[in-house]
């Protein structure tokens, strides 16, 4: 049977890491292609890139980041953050990366999600979705609410019937991201995780809040996710990827442990 | 020289990457001259099984593949390269090469795991394969390796001989053939970490016997 995948995941501004990941001996890494070499040689299942730059010089730097990365790990790796049209995956693609995700351009424009997955095939195709616990009203009858530019701008979508619509369009897989979670290190949105898993059937990501390796067991097993995304507790040195994993699989969980 | 197929189904640079890594000269073509020239194949590719006939059809590229391989070139599927060696595929209902008999089928809808929870379909991300005999292009694998797979449709050979390597996904599917000059895998190497790359390392180095 499939593993459950361990993905860590790397914000990159104009070809750098935003924050640099700690490796032996406390070095600071802001490479964002060392630190996926990094990564894969910890065990990665998979490697997802956030660009945050905002400038065209910038994209043109991370797609030179995407085709050294391509060329030094052999695992399957995404790249998310304005992306706004076919061409804009198309480059991403053709520099070496096996999915793209779209967020806020597919919430303004769903189209894109139908686009990508005609010209490139759904298993291309990653939706990202930013999610916050809001009051239970008619439009958002989950109580999760779908927020775009990092949780400011709320859309008056539901969680639940984004990730249907999506999946409908041709999405391949979900990322889900809580917003409420991210950051605090605190354990990952289980409730959440487990509702669009039971929604949806394409493989779900669950992000946001990764704090000690029981978290990771628990949106896996009661969250049902498919995928774990981590961050903050692999780049500051807290755990590496195989110390995550060897806990999972003493728990019972199927990850894979050879490299 | 590896030569790299390509018949214009998705991006194929992953595969050259990888033979780059390893030191392998390859070149990514349609030209059956350069093909022809070359002393082993690779025959990638990522899309639908319809579109893939249609193209290697139009590049004269199917009828040159049966020989290059009945010649006895070395020659490795991967994936939809694999899928199209067979006979016939449920996807689009297509005609294929007919070099290793059997077909290709979808996963049924209904899938389910030993728990009864349905499936995801394609079926995406790492799982192992259980080898049935030893072969020199899988040699030197962890017992326990896992592969990275993205597929909905799974290879049926007809004949039990041609299956090599089986995985586990709601049903038992074959996810490696072999037989004489040829192997294929659903799976793939190129992306699936140290024991993917090992089997592209000892496919470069075989000299295209099956057996041991």
């Amino acid at each position: 049977m499939l593993s459950k995948r361990i993905i860590p995941c790397l914000d990159v501004r104009d070809g750098k890491l935003t924050k640099g990941i700690k490796f032996k001996g406390n070095i600071d890494i802001g490479d964002p292609v060392e630190a996926a070499r990094i990564y894969y040689e910890q065990g990665a299942d998979e490697i997802v890139f956030y660009d945050i730059t905002a400038s065209a010089d910038g994209r043109a730097i991370m797609l030179d980041v995407v085709r050294r990365v391509a060329e030094t790990i052999f695992i399957p790796f995404s790249v998310g953050g304005g992306i706004r049209s076919v061409q804009d995956m198309r480059a991403v693609i053709l520099a070496g990366a096996e999915k793209i995700s779209v967020n806020s351009e597919a919430v303004k424009h769903p189209e894109i999600i139908d686009e990508g997955a005609r010209a490139f095939g759904s298993q291309c195709v990653v939706l990202g979705m930013d999610v916050k616990r809001v009051t239970v009203r008619r439009e958002v009858p989950s109580g999760y609410e779908i927020v775009i530019h990092g949780g400011r701008i709320y859309t008056g979508r539901d969680a639940v019937a984004w990730a249907r619509e999506a999946e409908s369009r041709g999405a391949g897989e979900i990322c889900l991201n809580s917003i409420d979670a991210d950051g605090t290190q605190e354990g990952y949105e289980n409730e959440l995780t487990r509702m669009i898993s039971a929604t949806v059937r394409i493989p779900v990501i669950a992000s946001g809040g990764a704090g000690s390796p029981e978290h990771l067991f628990e949106v896996l097993t009661r969250g049902e996710a498919d995928a774990a995304l981590i961050a903050s507790i692999v780049h500051y040195r807290t755990h590496t990827i195989g110390e995550l994993k060897n806990y999972l699989h003493n728990r019972g969980v199927k990850v894979r442990r050879k490299w | 020289m590896i030569g790299i197929i390509d018949y214009k189904a998705g991006n194929l640079t992953s595969v050259a990457r990888a033979l780059h890594y390893l030191g392998q000269p390859c070149e990514v073509t349609d030209e059956a001259g350069v093909l022809d020239a070359c002393d082993r194949l690779v025959f990638p590719g990522v899309g639908a099984a319809g579109e893939a006939m249609s193209n290697l059809r139009r590049l004269g590229l199917d009828r040159r593949l049966r020989e290059w391989i009945a010649a006895g070139k070395p020659t490795l599927g991967i994936c939809l390269g694999t899928q199209v060696i067979f006979e016939f595929s449920e996807e689009n209902a297509t005609d294929c090469l007919g070099i290793v008999p059997g077909s290709v089928r979808r996963f049924p809808g209904d899938l389910k795991d030993r728990q009864g929870r349905f499936l995801k379909i394609p079926h995406m991300g790492w799982n192992g394969v259980e080898f049935s005999r030893s072969h020199p292009v899988f040699a030197g694998l962890p017992a326990d390796a896992e592969f990275y797979f993205v597929h909905s449709y799974y290879p049926a050979p007809a004949v039990v001989d041609y299956a090599l390597g089986w995985t586990d996904y709601g049903l038992r599917f074959c996810a490696a053939i072999a037989h004489k000059n040829l192997v294929a895998v659903q799976f793939h190497p190129e992306k699936s970490g140290g024991p993917g790359l090992k089997i592209l390392d000892n496919f470069c180095r075989w000299g295209g016997a099956d057996a041991q």
